[in-house]
């Protein structure tokens, strides 16, 4: 009789994670039991607990790993190989904790719509109805946004840790179907959002098919699923090449729909545009970090003894992705859906950043993980900021995104106006801001794996973005204000707190990047 | 010593931001003048230093540690010139642009002068090439303001925005070059961007020439010269004369120093390699650039488009590269400042007056302001290399260099002269001589402050023009040592043929 073995979780390495998800849980019962005068405090009380107190841990974690692991890569694999803790993913996940910690706050402004938060009140009642409006009458608030924002949460550090092909798909099904809802969730221009659910859900989904399909094909090439596995198995050339090859093409589907790149971005602005504002700075922000790191570890660990198959499509997706995203940005005439291709054409930049994989490098010479990794950082923070800073400027019938009505905003709101400008340079990438370090990070990144033709594609689409970044400084500065246009609302604490926050680190990781870059460079290798 | 120099004007930006005023008040200008004077001083007691004892003031922070970017600032004889130049311009163009933003933010307007010293002067004194990369193109945000923001020009907006974008053109090529020399360096083991570490590496001749590439061609912008001259005649038509002064005689210094320092110090071979195609560009810029100005109708682009053809001068003097033509470039880029900043002022001084920028409507003013027309006068007769005057010496070092180095090419580039002395006198004929013209009667005489502002840069040319060495003598030490620097490529990429 064979004895029961109980798996080894590594409850040690895990607990942040399953921190998020088991406070997400909590959050339900609050919502069924809690009185409801009484929900949104708990709720967002409970949730940036939670969130502090994950961050706390996930620092406790990564000092405890440097004397695990082996060579450049330092960590642990747990819970019976499907889940990966080394360097890079607790750097990841300080990051998506950061960036959620500041979603919420903006998720819970409520002096910028009358007291009530961006969320709508009901649902599920039929826009344009008595219903809605009695819902409105009595002031009614989805406070399940927050518990869905852990869920996510905790879908995206597992996204970033997932070291099985299994675990990489629950994780990225568990960040998503939160997504899909909260994006369905805006109180105002409902059926915009709720239009934008649905396609999100549908290509989600689609694309979501396609990624199975993939671990189904790379399943039965190398008979595992975990990542080391794979590598073993295309290291030993066992099996049928062409299952591999597809299994990789299907996989890179999926992941690539999640980042956002050419082919697939189409969904971005649609998405980006009718969701509330706060649930596209967390989605914009989070979803990339996690899905980069998580492709990163895909591509490096399983896929690394395949190189020359995987990079040159990324050589050809990268350069799509930049000079597409970058030519539909200058044709937008609002402001939230030039942000969202311009985040098209921020995932090139990440992509170029990639194609430094596995180069040989000099000592202390900047790699495509580093590269990453700190590129992530820099436009996670910006990203939220410039999305933080949308939610301020509104009109009668809610925010304002139409380009025309920000002429002459540094008239009547110079602050505000200073503020968008510093991320609008920060985006485009000029020198003292975040975004001129990452850049140069990510191309010196390519530049060390050869890839000179998307530096200078990459540096040639830079200009071109600059453009539509500078038009909108251009309307704010040098323009005379338009009548009956839109006013710029003042913010509670939580809102001012995520903007000034995020613009100090945008002028900090210009001015003084060492310490994260070497945060960064001291996450190390992925863990095999 | 240099870091204060460079936080100096910083410094007096910020207190002319946050300076209590009201509508009307002068404090923030005489502050900024304060500022700007004293950054002057600072930069007197640097130059002398330089000359008397050689006295660099090196000073080497590490700063960036990972990506090997140091703080790291010095002076030699060609940084010296170019910081003087600036320290001198800036006090000049704030005292003439006193009034020139009364009807907008005239705070913001100071300030971002002095913006624009701090960065430059950093530009010149830098000795790390992430450094250096990183406030040249963080000249461009406080130049895009002060020409869309202040300009007087009817489509200032749209010249900022031109401008913005030709310079990060060639910023971002140049990014690529800067972050190649990165991925070199790191290669042997420890990055570093210090320009004296960057000169021992050895690149292959390809990546060589791709770096000196990308460099060369933000250079070219930057300074301008033929084919990529076509933001200067908007910027200068639309911007305030005293922004033109900054941008042309201050900034785009940078682009002609940084092929000095760069392009020809870090890749000599590379720049031999390309010099016949810069010394034609650089031809074509001259010419090209003269019969521009003798068409042109508007002053101020008449001005502009006098700086290309010079631009096209200090080139040729770098690349024939011998003594006489880089040290000769070298003095040229000072008097360039000099005597375009005469034009561009009393042009500026000018044109408040008549109300038009439009040569065809002037004429006449002669008799009621001789004093403004006999500013006007010299500062073209500097711009067209009057023997007595100190741009002459330069201009005459420089076609020494050009018939050194190939007799048609100093042909070709006399013809350049010529061309100058005809643009200047026509413009001048057409803006104050002829009879009077009746609506251009109440034009009146120049004031004292903007006599003074434009005397000292008088004083500096005739000085210059006769006791040259006084110049040349702190600029030759640095030509020698980038022509010594260069012969040694020369001789090495030889032996190794």
């Amino acid at each position: 009789m064979t004895t029961f073995q109980s798996p080894h979780l590594g409850y040690d390495l895990i607990w942040p994670l399953l921190l998020v998800l088991g406070a997400a849980c909590v959050g339900i019962v609050v919502e069924a039991f809690v009185p409801r005068a009484w929900r949104y405090v708990t709720q967002v009380l409970l949730t940036l607990t939670t969130l502090a107190v994950a961050f706390g841990g996930t620092i406790f974690v990564a000092t405890g790993l440097d004397s695990r692991g082996h060579g450049a890569a330092h960590g642990a694999v747990v819970a019976e190989g499907s889940v990966a803790i080394d360097g890079p993913a607790v750097f990841a996940w300080g990051l998506l904790l950061i960036v959620a910690f500041f979603g919420v706050l903006l998720f819970a402004e409520r002096h910028l719509d009358g007291g009530v938060s961006a969320f709508s009140g009901q649902a599920a009642v039929l826009p344009g109805t008595d219903a809605e409006r009695r819902v409105g009458e009595r002031g009614l608030e989805h406070t399940e946004v927050y518990p869905l924002l852990l869920f996510a949460v905790g879908g995206m550090l597992l996204f970033a840790a997932a070291n099985d092909l299994l675990t990489l798909f629950v994780a990225l099904e568990v960040l998503s179907l939160p997504l899909y809802l909260l994006t369905g969730l805006a109180r105002r221009r409902r059926l915009l959002s709720q239009e934008a659910a649905m396609k999100y859900f549908l290509l989600g989904a689609f694309s979501s098919g396609f990624l199975l399909y993939g671990i189904a094909l790379v399943y039965g090439y190398a008979g595992t699923v975990r990542f080391g596995g794979i590598a073993d198995a295309i290291a030993n050339t066992s099996g049928q090449r062409g299952l591999l090859l597809a299994g990789i093409g299907l996989l890179s589907v999926g992941l690539l729909f999640k980042v956002g790149a050419v082919p697939f971005q189409a969904w971005t602005p649609d998405v980006y545009q009718g969701a509330p504002t706060p649930v596209t700075a967390f989605m914009a922000a989070g979803t990339k970090v996690a899905a980069f790191v998580a492709m990163l570890r895909l591509f490096s660990v399983a896929f690394g003894g395949e190189r020359w198959t995987w990079l040159p499509m990324l050589w050809a997706i990268a350069l799509l992705t930049m000079v597409i995203g970058a030519v539909l940005a200058v044709a937008q005439t609002d402001v939230k859906r030039m942000l969202a291709y311009s985040s098209i054409a921020h995932t090139g930049f990440v992509l170029t950043g990639i194609l430094g994989t596995g180069a040989s490098l000099g000592d202390d010479q900047i790699g495509a993980t580093q590269a990453v990794l700190f590129y992530l950082v820099t436009y996670g923070l910006m990203t939220l900021g410039a999305f933080a800073v949308l939610t301020l400027v509104r009109d009668a019938a809610g925010e304002s995104g139409e380009l025309r009505g920000w002429a002459g905003l540094a008239r009547t709101s110079p602050v505000v106006a200073a503020v968008f400008s510093l991320f609008l340079l920060s985006l485009a990438g000029l020198p003292f801001t975040a975004g001129f370090t990452g850049k140069w990070v990510v191309f010196a990144s390519a530049m060390s794996g050869g890839a000179w033709p998307v530096v200078v594609a990459a540096v040639l689409t830079s200009a071109m973005a600059a453009f539509f970044y500078i038009r909108v400084i251009v309307l704010m500065y040098f323009s005379e204000p338009v009548a009956g246009g839109p006013a710029v609302a003042v913010p509670s604490i939580l809102t001012s707190a995520t903007i000034a926050v995020t613009a100090v680190a945008t002028v900090v990781l210009g001015v003084v990047p060492g310490p994260v870059l070497d945060l960064a460079a001291h996450a190390g290798d992925f863990i095999r | 010593m240099l870091s204060l120099l460079i936080a100096l004007p910083l410094i007096g930006a910020l207190a002319v931001m946050l300076l209590p005023s009201h509508p009307g008040d002068a404090l923030p200008k005489w502050s900024a003048l304060a500022f700007s004077i004293a950054t002057l001083i600072g930069g007197a007691v640097v130059g002398i230093a330089n000359a008397d004892t050689g006295e660099t003031w090196s000073e080497t922070h590490t700063w960036i540690a990972p990506i090997g970017a140091h703080w790291a600032l010095a002076v030699d004889g060609l940084g010296v010139t170019m910081v003087l130049l600036t320290v001198i311009l800036v006090p000049v163009v704030i005292a003439a642009s006193w009034h020139d933003a009364d009807d907008r933010n005239t705070k913001g307007f100071f300030a971002l002068m002095l913006v624009v010293e701090a960065l430059a002067l950093a530009v010149f004194c830098a000795q790390d090439v992430f450094l250096f990369y990183l406030v040249f193109e963080a000249t461009l945000i406080p130049a895009y303001f002060l020409i869309g923001s202040y300009g007087h020009g009817p489509r200032r907006t749209a010249a900022a925005v031109k401008f913005l974008l030709y310079m990060l053109a060639g910023g971002l090529v140049m990014l690529a070059a800067v972050v190649a020399l990165y991925a070199f360096s790191a290669q042997t083991g420890h990055a570093s961007y210090l320009i004296d570490d960057l000169k021992g590496l050895s690149l292959t001749t390809n990546q060589e020439r791709m770096v000196f590439i990308g460099f060369f061609l933000a250079f070219a912008i930057k300074a301008p010269i033929f084919p990529f001259h076509t933001w200067l005649p908007d910027t200068t038509g639309n911007a305030t004369p005293g922004t033109s002064v900054l941008l042309i005689c201050v900034l785009d210094k940078i682009g002609t120093y940084g092929m000095l320092r760069f392009c020809l110090e870090l890749f000599p071979g590379a720049s031999h390699w390309a010099t016949p195609v810069v010394v034609t560009l650089a031809l074509i810029s001259i010419v090209y650039g003269a019969l521009l100005a003798l068409g042109q109708d508007d002053l101020l682009v008449l001005t502009g488009l006098t700086s290309l053809s010079h631009f096209g001068f200090i080139v040729l003097g770098i690349f024939v590269v011998n003594d006489q033509g880089v040290s000769g470039a070298t003095f040229y880029m000072f008097n360039h400042g000099l005597a375009t900043a005469v034009l561009f002022l009393a042009a500026g001084y000018l044109i408040k007056r008549t109300g038009t920028a439009r040569l065809s409507q002037m004429g006449g003013v002669e008799k009621k302001a001789p004093v403004l027309a006999a500013l006007l006068l010299l500062g073209g007769l500097g711009t067209l290399g009057l023997p007595g005057l100190s741009p002459f010496v330069s201009e005459f070092l420089v076609m020494l260099g050009a018939f050194q180095h190939h007799w048609w090419v100093g042909t070709i580039a006399v013809s350049g002269i010529v061309l100058a002395a005809a643009y200047v006198l026509r413009a001048y004929r057409l803006a104050v001589t002829g009879p009077e013209r009746p609506e251009l009667a109440g034009v009146a005489e120049v004031g004292k402050r903007e006599i003074a502002a434009i005397a000292p840069l008088i004083a500096l040319m005739i000085l210059l023009g006769f006791a040259p060495q006084l110049a040349l003598s702190v600029i030759n030490p640095a030509s020698d040592h980038t022509m010594s620097s260069i012969e040694a490529a020369t001789i090495e990429s030889g032996a190794q043929k």
